[in-house]
């Protein structure tokens, strides 16, 4: 909702008031900065040897390296979430009532349960064979692939259910088989609809990613983990892997909404809930 | 699943640290989110600016690097929890738990701004349109007209934050606070022979938890729902 | 300063000796001098012999130790205490300890020593393993090479002098560590994190009162934060810190013990453990008596 609609255009008093805010908020909000970076500076963590790592050149090579990694499992996660998604969001919509109840059981199952449990759980029960590094790498993949499959199960759920009815009705009218209309006609309306979600769910992987931190630190984390322990820098180390975390994950939001613009017009991204969806939908 | 039954008071207590966690968190995200999106519609720009910027960087930022900030950088600028030192029963409040609250709520807040900005776009223009018709000022526009209809409208959004907090207190394993994951790891970790049994015991309790939480938001969203 | 850090980089050393210069880094990470033994030479049909020929060899350390295993960020050979002993072993096998196409120093947690023993992953083991009877049930233990307990470090001003001033009170170590246990059977509340550079960051600035894990690890801390930090308490475990070896090599157990106890001869296992804990105010103890092997 637009703010213009919800209180009149001001008139010279409110304008001044407001002028008195903004400076009182401007004031405020320098402060509260201020008062952070001085205590900051005043705590040592700006002298230049903490940060200098950060433009040390083969630091900045294992960073960029580690960046690399953190990218490609967020990408390989979601890869393997779309193919996921696709098997049991088409099962959910499945005309047969046991593979609706067990595509309903597992994408409930992975919604629910936290992905560092997740993680834990393959680390230890799956890729314990390994090399450490390899294992938690691939624990990070194989977590994120089935919880954002599960959601973007949803997503796919919810995709073709958008495509409007008269579609699917139109191509049984002309004697379309059931594979047919969801391979040939609802599938790929609903891809149109669910790049950007798909993109954004790129986001919550990337993020994600970082939760392996509680078994071993790999990609980003690593740096996170291990950087500190060499220059007792984790202020600054902190503050710089956050604002790679930040800097990829708007590069992507911006794709998304590029991609929301290109293919599905102005209208609003797809949102799937985290809420249960009710057993008596599945019956 | 005999690890999970010879130890399973520490288990139920691993799980009463989670949704505490999840309830303390909880309410102060809801005060934070309300707090955020008030500054998101309200007429002074700056706050708006503000509130945007800080929503946009949180939301972007791994859960895990706002756990960073509040468990090593904070206390470098002279903000720890030191002074919270409760004990219930067996339960203890103390830093820990207390960073682990901060970060989760303000990691949440950021969801739930967005969450009941949505339920603020969902009301239809013509009701702002109409109450200011009448005359309404400002606060009544919202508190009479907008507000009620988009609560309404926000409760699935906010429902879903909230969900993804109950499932995010699991990050609180790796900061210190002996929740529910930080037990399954511990467990894994002693009964390597009983990996799949210890898994799914503390799935089924996240998924009793996240099922319980769905439940109350669909029963509020059907009390309220407009007719 | 500069001119130190850049030849230890180029040196393939990692930062941790200049920094340790500048005295804001953890223990000195100087690396031991090994003489790749010439002449090695083993019975047909022994684990060692094939090492020896093959010329190649995987070691399991740890990686975020400083002073005992550690990997800077960026450098693919780890340094430490343990890492030095693993050297001393590798290089009487014949195979030059520095050339890690050779030997491959790979990363071992709490967790997967005995997995990568059991499977051939790893040769040998040198990742702070402490002996215990459990271990030796799996995997073979020769050793130990060093023995320890478990201390507390304090801030300089606290009165605790020992668990028995910290019933009820929070004490940090690191997760999947044996401290945690033990510090929760001494009636402290342990908790848990990642490393234990973290821990040092939580006694430091007083959200917990103590830091709690093998005295040569505190040590090591408590000269980092000189004034600040401090060890106390008599040892309230035994840790013997040995090597992992496989059991299908028994044999393995008497090379290890006779070229550590003439490396204790030939003083570079005292020169090891100054190079890398010793720089932080301990004192070289006495090399400990290894137990006998099975034969």
């Amino acid at each position: 909702m637009a703010a213009e609609v919800l209180f009149d255009a001001p008139g010279p008093k409110t304008v001044a008031r407001h002028r008195i805010y903004t400076i009182v908020a401007v004031v405020a909000l320098l402060v509260l900065v201020a008062y952070a970076v001085k205590r900051l500076y005043d705590a040592g963590q700006f002298e230049y040897a903490l940060w200098e790592p950060f433009v040390t050149p083969n630091i900045m090579r294992a960073i960029g390296e580690a960046w690399l990694d953190t990218l490609t499992m967020a990408v390989l996660a979601v890869l393997g979430a779309l193919v996921f998604g696709l098997v049991f969001g088409i099962g959910k919509l499945s005309d047969r009532k046991p593979v609706r109840w067990v595509s309903w059981l597992v994408v409930e199952f992975f919604r629910a349960v936290p992905v560092i449990m997740l993680m834990i759980f393959s680390f230890y029960a799956i890729f314990n064979s390994m090399s450490i590094e390899d294992g938690a790498y691939w624990s990070v993949v194989l977590s994120l692939t089935v919880y954002n499959g599960a959601v973007l199960a949803e997503v796919f759920r919810a995709g073709v259910n958008a495509v409007p009815r008269g579609q699917a009705e139109a191509a049984y009218a002309i004697g379309m088989r059931k594979s047919q209309v969801m391979n040939v006609i609802l599938l790929p309306q609903a891809v149109k609809i669910m790049i950007p979600a798909i993109i954004s769910q790129m986001v919550v992987a990337l993020k994600d990613t970082s939760l392996i931190l509680i078994v071993f630190g790999v990609g980003l984390t690593k740096i996170l983990k291990s950087l500190p322990l060499s220059f007792n820098n984790i202020v600054p180390t902190t503050i710089v892997i956050s604002g790679l975390y930040v800097i990829t994950n708007l590069a992507l939001t911006y794709l998304a909404t590029r991609a929301q613009k290109r293919f599905v017009g102005e209208k609003e991204m797809l949102q799937v809930s985290n809420v249960a969806e009710p057993v008596s939908n599945v019956a | 699943m005999d690890a999970v039954l010879e130890s399973l008071p520490d288990v139920f207590k691993a799980f009463g640290y989670t949704v505490l966690l999840f309830l303390v968190s909880g309410v102060f995200s809801l005060i934070g989110g309300t707090i955020l999106v008030a500054m998101r519609v309200g007429p002074i720009s700056v706050l708006d600016k503000a509130a945007a910027t800080y929503v946009t960087l949180v939301r972007n930022t791994p859960l895990l690097a706002v756990f960073f900030f509040f468990s090593f950088a904070a206390p470098k600028i002279g903000i720890n929890f030191k002074w919270v030192d409760v004990h219930i029963g067996t339960f203890d409040f103390t830093s820990f738990f207390s960073t682990a609250v901060v970060s989760l709520t303000l990691y949440t807040s950021t969801f739930v701004c967005e969450a009941l900005r949505s339920g603020v776009n969902a009301v239809p223009l013509g009701q702002a349109e109409a109450a200011r018709a009448i005359g309404l000022p400002f606060t009544g526009v919202m508190s009479q007209v907008v507000l009620p209809q988009a609560f309404r409208a926000s409760v699935p959004p906010v429902a879903s934050a909230l969900i993804a907090l109950l499932k995010n207190t699991s990050v609180a394993a790796v900061f210190g606070v002996i929740e529910a994951t930080a037990q399954m790891k511990v467990m894994t970790n002693n009964n390597a022979d009983e990996r799949w049994g210890i898994f799914i015991a503390f799935a089924i309790g996240y998924v009793v938890l996240v099922e319980l939480v769905s439940l109350v938001a669909g029963t509020f969203e059907r009390r309220w729902r407009i007719a | 300063m500069r001119f130190i850090r850049t030849k230890a980089m180029v040196a393939g050393l990692g930062l941790a000796l200049s920094l340790a210069a500048c005295g804001d880094a953890g223990s000195d990470t100087e690396s031991v001098d090994v003489e790749v033994s010439e002449d090695a030479s083993f019975d047909d049909g022994t684990r060692m012999k094939e090492l020896a020929d093959a010329g190649t060899i995987n070691v399991g350390v740890k990686y975020d130790q400083p002073g005992l295993g550690f990997n800077e960020t960026g450098s693919d050979m780890p340094t430490g205490f343990d890492v030095d002993i693993a050297k001393i072993l590798v290089a009487s096998l014949g195979i030059d300890p520095e050339d890690t196409s050779k030997v491959k120093y790979i990363e071992t947690i709490s967790d997967n020593r005995e997995p990568f023993l059991q499977e051939g992953k790893v040769d040998l083991v040198l990742a702070s393993y402490s002996i215990t009877d459990e271990r030796r049930q799996v995997v073979g233990q020769a050793g130990p090479y060093m023995v320890t307990g478990q201390q507390l470090l304090v801030p300089e001003d606290s009165d605790a002098a020992g668990p028995e001033d910290l019933q009820g009170k929070e004490v940090c170590s690191v997760t999947g560590s044996t401290s945690l246990d033990n510090a929760k059977a001494e009636g402290m509340k342990p908790v848990g994190f990642d490393t234990y550079s973290q821990c040092v960051d939580k006694v430091l600035d007083g959200t917990v009162e103590a830091m709690t894990t093998d005295g040569t690890i505190l040590a090591g801390y408590a000269a980092q934060n000189e004034g600040q930090l401090k060890v106390v308490g008599d040892p309230f475990s035994e840790e013997r810190i040995g090597v992992g070896y496989s059991k299908d090599s028994p044999e393995m157990c008497q090379w290890i013990t006779d070229t550590l106890e003439q490396a204790n001869e030939d003083g570079k296992w005292a020169e090891a453990f100054e190079a890398n804990l010793g720089a932080s105010g301990v004192e070289t103890p006495d090399f400990p008596e290894m137990d006998a092997c099975e034969s």
